[in-house]
């Protein structure tokens, strides 16, 4: 497998602060990834940078061989971690404003989607419960044949059973060479679905390794890594 | 239901003792064609690339062989499967001994409450 997400030297400067200091990370294609880290660390940045929202100070980041722009966007699959949906559109208008935006949209797949998850096409977007919302964002993302997919927090506003539906969702749609980067921080709920963990925390990656690499060499599970590895971090 | 998985140890491990034990226990009997990567990663609720590591680990062991378009099939070799059986017998073995061990009881004893158990169901025959 190639690589198809690639930072060097990715730095973002807000004043003094700098929300990614230097990040180098080389991400390849047919991987499930889990962006880590404790919030404010720099993951929600890193997926802006990508989707081209806001530009770098100094580095560069390049999603399969290009900087964010017209070819990337067609590549990327992006969940915000923002509800950016017009309230006023239905479900099913959104669902052809996406068929109408990317050809690798799949509109039976959405269809079928929110058919299992009980959300009606018909129904206006704001008479939506919020985490119903954040499920129809999740749909349209995961209803396109992407090669990224970059999720930011997908499972973060919904309950505990839909977020059985949600991972399983993700499993059953990526395309198998494609790359799926999910940021959060519950990690329990993920783990199982990924292959490899990148932690983040004050802009700089820590930790870069296989999940059963983590579990094998340290007996614990990755969410038990997670919380002992930035306990130590705060003694220092 | 994903299956039950202990979160400290290497999910591999874990999905390779399974499919052992589903052909141990004649769930996948010997020459039956095993459901695709994807699907039983979807059962597991795993990664892909993970079950697809695991049966091929399966693989190249011999308990499992792939016929290049048709799939994955568990091995027709019941000599192997008796040895799969045999091993997983001695493990629960190797746990049940530390067990007693740790009660301080001496192998003769176990023995007689072994017989004695397993003599509720066959009264006669010596073990």
């Amino acid at each position: 497998m190639s690589v198809i997400f690639e930072c060097s030297s990715l730095t973002k400067q807000y004043g003094h602060l700098a929300a990614l200091d230097h990040v180098d990370l080389k991400l390849e294609s047919g991987r499930i990834v889990g962006l880590l880290g404790p919030n404010g660390s720099g993951k929600t940045t890193m997926l802006k940078l990508a989707n081209g929202l806001i530009v770098p100070t100094s580095g560069s980041i390049r999603i399969g061989g290009y900087e964010p722009g017209i070819e990337t966007k067609q590549m990327i699959s992006y969940l915000p971690d923002a509800n950016y949906l017009p309230d006023w559109m239905k479900v099913e208008t959104l669902v052809s404003f996406f068929g109408d935006f990317y050809p690798d949209f799949r509109r039976e797949r959405a269809m079928e989607m929110l058919n299992s998850l009980n959300i009606s096409p018909a129904a206006p977007l704001k008479t939506l419960s919020k985490g119903t919302k954040e499920k129809v964002q999740l749909i349209l993302a995961m209803s396109r044949e992407a090669k990224v997919y970059l999720l930011d927090e997908p499972i973060g506003g919904v309950d505990p059973a839909a977020r059985d539906y949600i991972l399983e969702t993700i499993l059953r749609n990526y395309s198998e060479d494609a790359l799926v980067l999910i940021s959060t921080h519950l990690i329990a709920d993920v783990e199982r679905l990924l292959d490899e963990v990148v932690f983040i925390n004050s802009g700089k990656i820590m930790i870069h390794r296989t999940v059963d690499d983590i579990r094998d060499s340290e007996q614990k599970s990755v969410d038990e890594y997670f919380r002992e590895v930035f306990r130590c971090w705060e003694n220092y | 239901m994903p299956w039950d998985l202990d979160s400290k140890r290497s999910i591999y491990g874990q999905i390779i003792e399974r499919i052992k034990s589903r052909i141990v226990t004649g769930t996948y009997p010997p020459g039956e064609k095993l459901p695709s990567v994807r699907d039983l990663a979807e059962e597991a609720g795993v990664n892909p690339n993970t079950m697809q590591r695991a049966l091929s680990e399966l693989e190249r062991t011999g308990v499992i062989y792939s016929q290049r378009t048709s799939g994955r099939f568990v091995t027709e070799d019941e000599n192997m499967i008796r040895n799969l059986k045999e091993a997983a017998a001695e493990e629960v073995v190797e746990t049940f001994l530390e067990k007693i061990r740790e009660l301080g009881l001496d192998i003769q004893t176990v023995l007689s409450m072994i017989q004695k158990s397993a003599g509720g169901e066959d009264n006669e025959r010596n073990i």
